[in-house]
């Protein structure tokens, strides 16, 4: 179990001792964290004591009146930011008008509540800040986790690359200063090797950007005339032995029969194998899946339907989120790692400047539609 | 003056090419030469033959392989002086700093210097540590 500290700045003792209250035996967990976390209480009446508190003790959030008697909350904000004291801060205010949230959200507010709230909303806000540190705190760590892999990286590469410049330094050295006399075949072997270390250096360096092109993620594309409807039934074919065990029919509607597209056939197979996979996966027993793929003019329309189980309307916006799996009674039965979609959206949107949508009602089925435009792709 | 003429040095590094060129700078001094190409080779020479003078590669089966060489020579054959050569220092901002003093009082080695070292430096810094 961890421990946040937690800081109240409000005037009013009565807030304070309701807040203390409402998290005195909440704590805020998460599927995909290990840890649940749980707060500890400090109290401020004055923006001058919050700041004292804040300098001599390490406060993870902050719940942040901004009308207090001398400075007011946006200075403790400002104050905050500026000296990159690594916490999240939440306004509490019943003074909630627009231009306070939007310049609060400015100086780095994670959000904003309005009083009164209930505490079922204080506890929702605290879940979402607590969520929001963490993920911060450990995007951070992983980024100097990333610094100290990459400098051992090159410190390796460094000694791998000076190895043969020593070696064949030496070898002219030998030869510049005549040491085994003035006969050339006598240097023959030194020739031979300082050719030899050149090469296994040159073949260092082209694994070298071979490996530095896979980790940015660059990886080469291969933009071609592509026809949708044919990577649809090879779709299709990828998913029948999958589709065959529920007895899931999967048909194929294409107006015309060839949709020619301009794309990199790998990346349209991941979006193509995701939406029929998914189709499949969330399906009933003995149930369909269809396929639609309009040619318009300036676009292709992709829609999969299916049969299944559908979704709740909140369950819909979480369903693009990395990692984020709907988890209820029907779907814990089925496997995935929660990327799928993600990346399929990320295709779409990031390369193919295209949209997603869905449409779901439960236990009757749901509708994926992607809309591509057939210009603007980048080549 | 004495010169290094007959004098015994083992050699130890696990770059072919450096250890050959090592080899050729010290046999045309007159040098005798034992070579090792690994850690192990170098102390089976140990073992056996007491040099008088060493120079070892610092990274070879192990990061710290000449250190190890350096400490195993030294326990057997006190008086004989070491040079450790290495690429590393500049990469891995490994520096013999202010505790150098204390470092030494454990790694055991008489000097340190970069690859790429002259056969002249090489020549005059053996007879500063042979004492000629």
């Amino acid at each position: 179990m961890a421990n946040l500290n937690l800081l109240i700045v409000d005037d009013e003792p009565g807030i304070r001792s309701g807040i203390r209250r409402i998290l005195s035996n909440f704590s805020v967990d998460f599927p995909f964290l290990e840890e649940e976390f749980v707060f500890s209480i400090e109290e401020a009446g004055s923006g001058e004591d919050a700041i004292n508190i804040i300098d001599n003790n390490s406060i993870d959030i902050v719940l942040l009146d901004n009308k207090l008697p001398g400075m007011d909350g946006i200075e403790v904000l400002e104050y905050i930011n500026k000296k990159q004291i690594d916490c999240s801060v939440m306004m509490i205010t019943s003074y909630a008008s627009l231009d306070l949230a939007i310049k609060a959200t400015n100086n780095g507010a994670y959000n904003f509540v309005p009083k009164p709230f209930t505490p079922q909303e204080l506890k929702t806000s605290i879940e979402g800040i607590t969520k929001n540190l963490y993920l911060r705190r450990m995007t951070k760590q992983l980024n100097t986790v990333g610094k100290q892999i990459r400098f051992q990286f090159l410190s390796v590469l460094s000694h791998e690359l000076k190895s043969p410049i020593n070696a064949i330094e030496g070898y002219l050295r030998i030869m510049e200063e005549r040491q085994v006399g003035n006969n050339l075949d006598d240097y023959e072997m030194m020739i031979q090797r300082s050719l030899e270390r050149i090469r296994g250096m040159r073949s260092l360096i082209m694994d070298m950007l071979d490996l530095t092109r896979l980790e940015s993620g660059k990886k080469a594309r291969d933009v071609k005339k592509l026809d949708l409807a044919e990577l649809m039934r090879i779709s299709k074919d990828t998913m029948s032995p999958m589709a065959i065990q529920k007895n899931i029919k999967i048909l194929i509607n294409a107006n015309p029969d060839e949709i020619n597209f301009m794309g990199d056939q790998q990346e349209i197979e991941i979006i193509f194998n995701n939406l029929v996979s998914n189709a499949v996966k969330y399906n009933k027993e003995n149930g369909e899946v269809v396929c639609t793929l309009e040619e318009g003019d300036s676009s292709v329309k992709i829609a999969v339907s299916d049969t299944g189980i559908g979704m709740s309307e909140e369950d819909l916006p979480k369903l693009f989120q990395d990692f984020v799996r709907i988890k209820n009674e029907k779907t814990k039965a089925i496997s995935g790692t929660g990327l799928g979609l993600s990346i399929m959206k990320k295709i779409v949107e990031e390369v193919y400047h295209g949209t997603v949508q869905v449409e779901s009602v439960v236990d009757q089925g749901t509708t994926f539609t992607v809309v591509i435009p057939k210009i603007n792709l980048p080549v | 003056m004495e010169t290094l003429k007959n004098k015994t040095v083992l050699i130890a590094d696990d770059d072919i090419d450096i250890l050959t060129q090592l080899n050729l700078q010290c046999t045309n001094l007159g040098m005798k030469v034992l070579t090792a190409e690994t850690q192990h080779e170098a102390e089976e020479i140990i073992e056996k033959t007491k040099p008088d003078i060493a120079i070892f590669d610092l990274m070879m089966d192990n990061r710290d392989s000449g250190f190890i060489l350096s400490y195993k020579l030294k326990k057997k054959y006190p008086d004989v002086p070491v040079i450790i050569v290495t690429a590393v220092t500049a990469d891995t901002g490994m520096i013999f700093g202010e505790d150098f003093n204390e470092e030494k009082s454990w790694i055991k080695a008489d000097l340190y210097l970069e690859k790429g070292l002259r056969p002249e430096q090489l020549q005059s810094e053996m007879k500063r540590l042979l004492k000629l």
